[in-house]
């Protein structure tokens, strides 16, 4: 990528002018926390905060060490993680078909994409009151909820993804005779990869923002539920360690993804 | 865009009408518990009801209001700090790591915290919505700045213009479609943040009051007008994104 920071021979006056020595990145990327842990204790020291308002650093770690001794992260994780999972893969049962059709057929498109639109206007949030009352507070709620998050992404993209397959790809299949099934494998499913990506990284990223608020409002056990808790009890350390685990999720979520993305597209490249 | 075209589409109304139509029979034939599915007309008289009593107006600009002070918010700051990191590569190798984890917490996740700290009123809901505003505009803003071209930054290099002058000419005509995609994002991600606001800081007026206190008092008929309430302004504020999202494309085009 090119930068404005880059020197180049016509220049004769930087744009920005100031340029120390550089540092290795990851020493600069440890700066910023450290810092901001810094502050955090000096605040304390200070009497700036109260420990009640501001737990000490080294409260919230003890805390997750707490958490994770005595089986209850692993509980509370695996609660979640189940419903996150099962939201997922209802997600991707209904989006993926949903995509396909729409994208193959524009009768469909013009019957289906409205409604569909529409209905994702509403954001899960706003689903939860209706269905607490249609289906309860049990775990059929959390894993709709969570579903009707993911779907929304996975059907757009993929819709998208075979709406930009030029229709040239689509004659060739036919000229060479290919069966649907032998169309789908051959030429959407290897197409459709980057925005089926796409998709899956926004709709992994909706559920986990869907998980949060759905058990925040109605759970006994899981990460949101562990949140809520420590709120009651004005725990703010036990808060604290549940956003440090709930950010460390994603950032693992995310490189797992990313991963992923990156073994299924060199597949794809090679594949042509 | 094909999404123009459904408008004037009638199969785009074949399907609500279908459904709009079999709830209609089935609460009209008895089909379904009257307390889980209301029939289409009682919606109707709450809606009224609810628009007469003066508590939708008041909803709304409550509502409003926050999302609007929340979106300015976090999308200066993050129009600030998508700006430094842009033009440096220090801060942008400083800051970007603990950006990158921020972003990853779910922003639900900060309500206990926030409401510790700054209670349930205004300035907590505030701060969520700003936050969720925020996130879209840094990168996006960051993005738009590092993609400027390196032979336009030369050329304003040769021609010798000033600092101001390099923002005003050079980076921001460069960088705005970019960061118009970002305020869209910010539209509509600051107004999720105002549902959840509303949700979990309960306190003061808001457009999902109904939603809530029909899920409280059992009254299906308010939860579904509260949920149209909710669809209609969402409607509204993608209308507005997509619109701004199709200035920024023409301005793209102009360059």
């Amino acid at each position: 990528m090119t930068t404005l920071t880059s020197t180049s021979a016509l220049t004769s006056r930087p744009l920005w002018r100031w340029r120390p020595a550089p540092l290795p990145k990851v020493v600069l990327a440890f700066i910023l926390p450290i810092t901001l842990l810094a502050l955090w204790q000096l605040a304390l020291q200070q009497g700036w905060a109260s420990p009640h308002i501001l737990p000490p650093p080294q409260k919230v770690l003890q805390r997750l060490w707490a958490l994770a001794q005595s089986g209850d992260l692993s509980f509370h994780l695996l609660t979640s993680l189940t419903r996150v999972g099962w939201g997922f893969l209802f997600g991707l049962l209904i989006g993926i078909p949903l995509g396909v059709v729409m994208g193959l057929s524009r009768t469909a498109e013009s019957y289906l994409m409205p409604t569909f639109k529409a209905l994702s206007l509403i954001p899960p949030l706003g689903w939860i009151p209706l269905l607490i009352l249609l289906v309860g507070i049990e775990e059929a709620l959390k894993i709709i909820v969570i579903s009707k998050a993911v779907v929304t992404p996975i059907t757009l993209n993929i819709f998208k993804g075979i709406r930009i397959i030029p229709a040239g790809f689509f004659e060739v299949a036919k000229v060479n005779r290919l069966s649907g099934w032998q169309t789908f494998h051959r030429l959407i499913l290897p197409a459709t990869v980057p925005s089926l990506f796409t998709g899956v990284r926004y709709g992994l990223s909706n559920a986990w923002m869907a998980l949060v608020a759905v058990e925040l409002l109605a759970a006994s056990e899981g990460i949101g539920y562990l949140l809520v808790w420590g709120r009651q009890l004005f725990q703010l350390d036990l808060v604290m360690a549940c956003i440090v685990i709930i950010g460390l999720l994603g950032l693992s979520c995310d490189a797992l993804l990313a991963r992923t993305e990156q073994r299924l597209l060199n597949w794809r490249r090679s594949a042509y | 865009m094909a999404t123009t075209r459904h408008h004037l589409d009638p199969r785009a109304w074949a399907l609500p009408a279908l459904l709009v139509g079999l709830w209609a029979l089935s609460s009209y034939l008895g089909w379904a518990n009257p307390d889980l599915l209301p029939s289409p007309l009682l919606v109707l008289d709450t809606a009224y009801a609810h628009w007469q009593s003066g508590e939708l107006t008041t909803g709304l600009q409550a509502s409003l209001i926050r999302d609007l002070s929340g979106f300015v918010a976090g999308s200066l700051v993050g129009f600030g700090l998508g700006a430094l990191l842009g033009v440096s590569r220090l801060a942008e190798n400083l800051v970007t790591p603990t950006f990158n984890t921020f972003k990853q917490i779910a922003f639900f996740a900060w309500i206990p915290l926030l409401s510790m700290w700054f209670g349930q009123g205004e300035l907590a809901k505030i701060i969520l919505i700003s936050m969720a505003a925020f996130i879209p505009v840094t990168l996006n803003t960051f993005e738009g700045i590092r993609s400027v071209s390196r032979e336009l930054a030369e050329v304003s290099q040769v021609l010798a213009l000033n600092r101001r002058q390099i923002w005003l000419k050079l980076i921001l005509p460069s960088a705005a479609p970019q960061i118009f995609t970002g305020l869209t994002l910010a539209l509509i991600y600051s107004w999720l943040a105002t549902i959840g606001a509303e949700y979990f800081l309960s306190a003061g007026a808001g457009v999902t009051n109904p939603m809530l206190d029909g899920r409280e008092q059992f009254d299906m008929a308010l939860v579904i007008y509260g949920m149209l309430v909710i669809a209609l302004l969402g409607a509204l504020f993608n209308a507005i994104a997509v619109h701004l999202e199709r200035r920024a494309q023409r301005w793209r085009s102009h360059l």
